[in-house]
């Protein structure tokens, strides 16, 4: 089987990025600056409360988390439920506890349901990201513009109606987007993204129909990496967080604020078994001097804002 | 279609002739950071597909991308500290895209080798003229921005055809790291002229030993000292290779980093390794080693016949 002359043709083969939606930024060329309040390291906790029905569609693919067995998957289903009854109701308390302020990353699905969820953690005072309508319910590119767009909508409106504030950021189910989402997004006036993985601070994403902030929603951190999929302990989770924010504490000296993004899965790390090694890193990180634990929206606000005094060296 | 590659004969790990690397040191010991190019939207190939999602599929796109934004100044960092000078596997268009970084390498006397065009081209269905072509083009890439002329090779994402070897001795490239058969160098066979297999390992990859293997970052360095001890130990008979082939956008996590860098420090705090890069082994290895290899190799053809 022979491949055509043009397989070797290289169209984007140019200084930067094969894309135009943002700049290529060497992540060390930044310039030092402290977040507004003078700190230099702030902590991002994203809660993903997400919905994941028993019959889903599975397009173009079932998002980790959908149900596994034959029709009804109740083992699945119910096992993700706990997490938007018990398991976030645990972090509830445990953010209080600590006086954190977080974002929580909500499906639609989930206002809804549970609309008595919504207004609990907004009465915490905590940020929601809308997340799609629910888990079944992705962007890709086989929907076309009106459909996606519906789907944006829904979303948008029924947080709001739940009483979800004013919701300036987005999370995609599944981190899963289509070529035209972000437009969308634009477009729809939102503030914030959070599906690219590629940097550890916000930059500027051009999406054709206006800019957005790409915020750095970890991946490899996050408590389904690394619980579920890697298999590691309790203690290597703990661990790996802790390795993580002592390194960008070093950073932060001579290379100005960082951000820690910690996203958390309440039926994951919500478990009994689990909760004890979240509440005691949590208590760790609440307990270092000059970390800001701030909301997504906190921090795109921030970054936006006119830069700040240089972090104090 | 052919049950073997024919690139070597069986050629067992005993009583072979003894490699002697400088300063009589136990272990050549290389780092190859793969610095390579992710395209969003590159032409299909009908024998692999680049993501797994469709279209766009930006996770993991973005995920690649991290590896060169930000993950490649921690892991170069790290190097720098451990005195180890990296021999970079390449996405030579990485020169077009990203060339502050390829200067940061050259700066550091680092070497740079051919890895493919990008890393979402392969060479599946390639003919004679298209590989060809791509191994031109690293050639006049890689001079361009560094003034070096490749060594070596690691196909792209190890992708390769029935002719790929010949095609790199042809053109004078003196090692593949292709190959994962030995711990040490050794003869491949090719139509014409001359070419060795380098150590690379596959399972010292941060990208297996994370992904596949689902190392936490303390065991992946755990893993690195362990093969260390063997290799240490076994190169006081005859001289080994060690490779820690890298990706900065799996290594170069602020949670990984430290792991990792302890383990390399232990690696070069010990008396008898010669930090080193592949053209260097590769260099040593033809000079004192090639001869005597492929006259033991026949030997045992000829008293196994």
């Amino acid at each position: 089987m022979s491949l055509p002359d043009d397989y070797l043709r290289y169209p984007h083969r140019r200084h930067g990025m094969d894309q135009d939606w943002y700049a290529w930024r060497p992540h060390f060329s930044m310039p030092a600056r402290a977040w507004p309040n003078g700190a230099r390291m702030a902590v991002w906790i994203c809660t993903s409360l997400e919905f994941f029905p028993l019959n889903p569609v599975g397009k173009p693919f079932k998002a980790p988390g959908s149900m596994v067995t034959a029709y009804p998957d109740l083992r699945h289903f119910t096992t993700r439920d706990y997490g938007n009854r018990v398991g976030a109701y645990r972090l509830l308390r445990l953010f209080d506890d600590f006086g954190l302020r977080t974002s929580f990353a909500v499906n639609s699905a989930v206002a809804a349901r549970y609309p008595q969820l919504i207004a609990d953690l907004r009465q915490d005072g905590h940020e929601v990201i809308a997340h799609g309508v629910d888990m079944d319910r992705l962007h890709h590119g086989g929907l076309d513009e009106a459909a996606e767009g519906a789907l944006v909508d829904e979303c948008l409106a029924t947080l709001r109606e739940a009483g979800a504030g004013e919701v300036r950021g987005w999370l995609s189910p599944a981190r899963c987007e289509s070529p035209r989402t972000t437009a969308l997004l634009a477009a729809r006036g939102l503030d914030y993204f959070c599906d690219f993985v590629n940097d550890e601070l916000p930059y500027e994403f051009d999406t054709g129909a206006g800019t957005l902030l790409a915020m750095p929603h970890s991946h490899e951190l996050s408590d389904r990496q690394i619980l579920v999929d890697y298999r590691h302990s309790e203690a290597e989770y703990a661990e790996q967080v802790r390795d993580q924010f002592t390194r960008l504490l070093a950073e932060s000296e001579d290379h100005g604020r960082r951000i820690l993004s910690l996203p958390l899965t309440p039926y994951i790390v919500g478990l009994p078994f689990r909760f004890g090694v979240l509440r005691e890193l949590l208590r760790g990180l609440a307990s270092q001097p000059g970390v800001w634990f701030a909301s997504g929206g906190e921090l795109a606000a921030a970054w936006r804002a006119p830069p700040a005094a240089v972090a104090d060296r | 279609m052919k049950s073997d590659p024919g690139l070597y004969d069986f050629w067992p790990y005993r009583d072979r002739p003894r490699i002697a690397w400088p300063n009589g040191a136990r272990v050549a010991f290389w780092v190859a950071p793969n610095i390579e190019f992710y395209e969003l939207d590159p032409p299909s190939n009908p024998q692999r597909q680049p993501w797994a999602r469709p279209y766009p599929d930006v996770m993991s796109y973005s995920h690649r991308d991290y590896g060169n934004r930000v993950g490649h100044y921690r892991m170069m960092e790290a190097m720098d500290r451990c005195g180890v000078r990296g021999s970079v596997s390449l996405s030579v268009a990485m020169c077009q895209h990203h060339p502050e970084l390829i200067r940061d390498g050259v700066d550091r006397g680092w070497e740079f080798f051919s890895h493919g065009i990008y890393n979402t081209r392969y060479s599946y269905g390639m003919d004679e003229a298209q590989e060809r072509a791509i191994i031109e083009d690293s050639i006049r890439t890689v001079r361009e921005a560094t003034g070096q002329t490749i060594a070596g090779w690691l196909a792209p994402a190890l992708t390769h055809t029935e002719r790929t070897m010949d095609l790199l001795a042809d053109y004078g490239i003196l090692y593949t790291c292709d190959l994962f058969q030995d711990d040490q160098p050794q003869p491949v066979k090719v139509a014409k002229g001359r070419l060795i297999s380098m150590p690379y390992s596959l399972e010292i990859n941060d990208v297996i030993a994370y992904g596949t293997c689902c190392a936490t970052p303390r065991a992946y360095g755990d893993m690195i000292r362990r093969q260390f001890d063997t290799l240490y130990e076994e190169g006081a008979e005859s001289g080994t290779v060690m490779c820690i082939p890298l990706h900065a956008y799996l290594v170069g996590h602020p949670h990984r980093i430290g792991p990792f860098e302890e383990a390399l420090r232990y690696i070069t705090s010990h008396e008898g390794v010669w930090v080193t890069t592949a053209r260097e082994i590769a260099e040593h290895y033809y000079a004192h080693c090639y001869d005597a290899a492929l006259a033991d190799i026949a030997r045992r053809q000829r008293s196994a016949a």
